[in-house]
């Protein structure tokens, strides 16, 4: 076979269908191969290569499957890195693949040649530069296995147009052996005991939860712990939609726009249960001052994550799923106490709120709206980065893991329109939504041709305040109120160019419009572009500012 | 504090670049680094030097453990090892202070490897106490050129107490 053949080949025995990228010189024996099996696969044509990375992070964050990408050598493969990195950061499984020039011509700055493995080492779990065409199926094999097991993550595969075009037996190896990568799922069942013994001795525990529950899948576990023994959870913007929004334990999300009682958890605790989360500085704040009378249980895949920001004083390295599930036995009943009556009571004193108003539309009821119209149904949010995502995390009510595609980590803007086009890829039956800022859509506003061209019916809401919105609210709030190259107010007619693409556009400028729109956008069966003019200098709070703690938090009261 | 570890990698163009590369970019700033091929040829093995807390020490050693390419870390700092260091050491020599030189290196069971009308050059290896004192000795005769190996490092067969 050659190596494009064992290319295709191999995909098809990763059981992949669906994929993303944008050919180039490099890659047209790959592409050519692909031509020759174009009914077993949906590719997806982008119009640019950090869209296919972006849309594979989508496609595998709502799916649970590895997402794959490809493009060409040079700026197609430098192109993919800020969605390399963005998955990265987030432990999403891709794998991506990039033409490379000739073996024979690496390193003598041939035409379109990068240093792509030298490039992305940093921001990906692990890459491959191919140099033997014998070597290819076994990588491709590494490649995936690498991706989707342990704390999953991109990995990269730097294919040489020679060897797409040599030949060799095809063996495609059975089993994965790397001496330096095994992975641990199971804990250490004496780490497990102390977990629950700590539980039992603790009268002001917290269940802290990251994105690790919804890779390991143990959103079930959590809430089964949290209510034998009445533990509070608060969950991080990853794991939104790990526990039921309504539930009377849920504190919602904490950190820099977290709830106050979230934060005031973390602050009056005497122990965190972490559970895949990272104790990141956009949740613990001022480190310092982070949970200062909290004995801290880690529960966690990555060794690495443990006691790297804060020390950890029972840590349990393993899979979050099976780990819960030795603990769950071991855990006593906890009635509740004065703990919970406590959170309740901040929970009555500090809710999320905003003032609305009947002339201006707020974009926090532009997001409440679109959850009470989509609540039913199943929807999966993707969002950009700043303001619009805040809001979104703050009020759309997460109610199944996987159903939010945010950049969390990164914070890429522009991620969230390709992530939806994966997302859409990935789920054909689920209700896909961008919620994005009017800066953030501007970013990969030309995948409105790549939703034309495959007829993904992905509906846009553009939360539109002519401003890069967050860094506004931070200079207004701590740089004088000195606005330095944020006013973005000229744009695009964004209805005209939704129509130009020959999609559906929405002008909405007045609160009473705003329910219809979304319910009219929601009947179209295409997709549709709905561009929310919303209130100029709104801001996203409560808010903790950069370097205070926790419990420092401003705005929001009600 | 310093701290002696030892990986083992696979033998395999791009793994020194990996390791380099994690270490600038998680700031953990490197002492020392050598590397070389072990009785079995897919292995190399790594001594590290570094400099940091148990904090950083323990973020090293995680951050190495989850490179695909790394087999074995480990701190041997903490057990009983044996390590040693190679330094050439090229020194002013005029005729008149030569044999004193040779006296030094004789002392420190140092060999001469090269020689020249102005200069000798010194091969030394020891432990890092000794390859101090050794520069240190030599340090007033004006050292012209200084080499290197860095340190390599073995955990001691026998650990009990003697």
């Amino acid at each position: 076979m050659t190596g494009a053949e064992i290319f295709v080949e191999c995909l098809k025995r990763e059981g992949v269908k669906e994929f993303f990228g944008y050919p180039g010189g490099a890659v047209i024996p790959l592409f050519d191969e692909l031509y020759k099996h174009w009914e077993e696969f949906r590719f997806i044509l982008v119009r640019h290569e950090q869209a296919a990375a972006h849309a594979a992070d989508g496609y595998a964050r709502a799916t649970g499957k590895v997402g794959v990408c490809i493009a060409t050598s040079g700026p197609g493969a430098t192109n993919l890195t800020t969605g390399i990195a963005t998955a990265y950061m987030d432990s999403v499984p891709i794998v991506a693949f990039t033409g490379q020039v000739r073996t024979a011509m690496i390193g003598s700055d041939a035409f379109q040649e990068a240093d792509v493995t030298g490039i992305t080492r940093p921001i990906t779990k692990h890459n491959y530069l191919v140099k033997d065409v014998e070597d290819l199926a076994r990588i491709i094999k590494e490649a995936f296995y690498i991706a989707r097991t342990g704390r999953p993550g991109p990995v990269l595969v730097d294919v040489p147009v020679d060897i797409g075009l040599a030949e060799t037996e095809f063996d495609y190896p059975e089993k994965v052996e790397l001496r330096g990568y095994k992975p641990n799922y199971k804990g250490h069942p004496l780490q497990i005991k102390r977990v629950a013994k700590a539980i039992e001795e603790s009268e002001r525990p917290l269940l802290y939860i990251g994105g690790g529950v919804v890779i390991s899948g143990a959103h079930e576990e959590v809430r089964q712990l949290a209510e034998k023994a009445n533990i509070p959870v608060t969950t991080t913007l990853m794991a939104l939609g790990t526990f039921p929004p309504d539930h009377p334990l849920y504190l919602g999300m904490p950190g820099m726009h977290g709830t106050r009682y979230a934060n005031m958890a973390f602050i009056e605790c005497d122990l965190i249960i972490a559970v895949g989360a990272r104790f990141d500085d956009r949740v613990t704040g001022k480190i310092d001052a982070f949970a200062p009378h909290a004995k801290i249980a880690h529960i966690d895949i990555d060794p690495a994550a443990i006691s790297k920001n804060v020390k950890v004083h029972i840590p349990v390295v393993g899979d979050a799923k099976l780990i819960l599930r030795e603990l769950l036995p071991l855990v006593k009943p906890r009635p509740r106490n004065s703990w919970n009556d406590q959170i309740d009571e901040w929970k009555r004193k500090w809710p999320l709120t905003y003032r609305n108003s009947d002339s201006v539309v707020k974009p926090q009821y532009v997001v409440e709206q679109i959850y009470e119209a989509t609540k039913d149904r199943e929807t999966i949010i993707a969002t950009e980065v700043g303001q619009n995502q805040m809001w979104t995390a703050q009020y759309y009510k997460f109610h199944r893991p996987r159903t939010l595609l945010t950049s969390g980590g990164l914070g890429t803007m522009g991620y969230g329109f390709p992530a939806s086009v994966g997302a859409q890829v990935g789920r054909p039956d689920a209700l896909v939504i961008d919620i994005a800022g009017d800066g953030s859509i501007q970013m990969n506003i030309q995948e409105l041709a790549t939703v034309v061209q495959h007829g993904l019916p992905i509906k846009i809401a553009i939360l539109n305040n002519g401003y890069l919105g967050m860094v506004r609210q931070w200079q207004e709030l701590f740089w004088g109120r000195r606005y330095s190259a944020v006013d973005i107010a000229v744009q695009p007619d964004f209805v005209k160019l939704a129509e130009a693409y020959g999609i559906k556009g929405m002008r909405i400028e007045h609160p009473s419009e705003v329910r219809d729109a979304i319910e009219e956008a929601l009947k179209e069966p295409g997709p549709v572009l709905m561009d929310f003019r919303i209130e100029r200098e709104e801001n996203v709070f409560p808010m903790v500012p950069a370097g205070k703690a926790l419990h420092e938090m401003i705005g929001g009261l009600a | 504090m310093k701290h002696t570890i030892a990986a083992l990698v696979e033998n395999r163009f791009g793994v020194l670049a990996r390791i380099a590369g994690l270490f600038s970019a998680r700031g953990f700033n490197i002492d020392s680094l050598t590397v070389g091929e072990t009785e079995d040829p897919t292995i190399s093995r790594m001594t590290i030097v570094v400099e940091g807390d148990d904090r950083v020490l323990e973020q090293v050693m995680k951050q190495l453990n989850k490179l695909v390419d790394v087999i074995k870390v480990s701190d041997i700092s903490s057990q009983k090892f044996v390590d040693r260091e190679l330094v050439l050491i090229k020194v002013n020599a005029p005729r008149s202070r030569r044999s004193e030189i040779m006296e030094i290196a004789e002392v420190f069971r140092a060999k001469i490897v090269d020689i020249s009308p102005n200069t000798l050059t010194i091969e030394a290896t020891g432990n890092e106490d000794k390859i101090k004192a050794i520069i240190g000795m030599l340090k007033p005769f004006g050292i012209k050129e200084l080499a290197r190996t860095g340190r390599v490092a073995m955990l001691r067969e026998f650990r009990g107490e003697v």
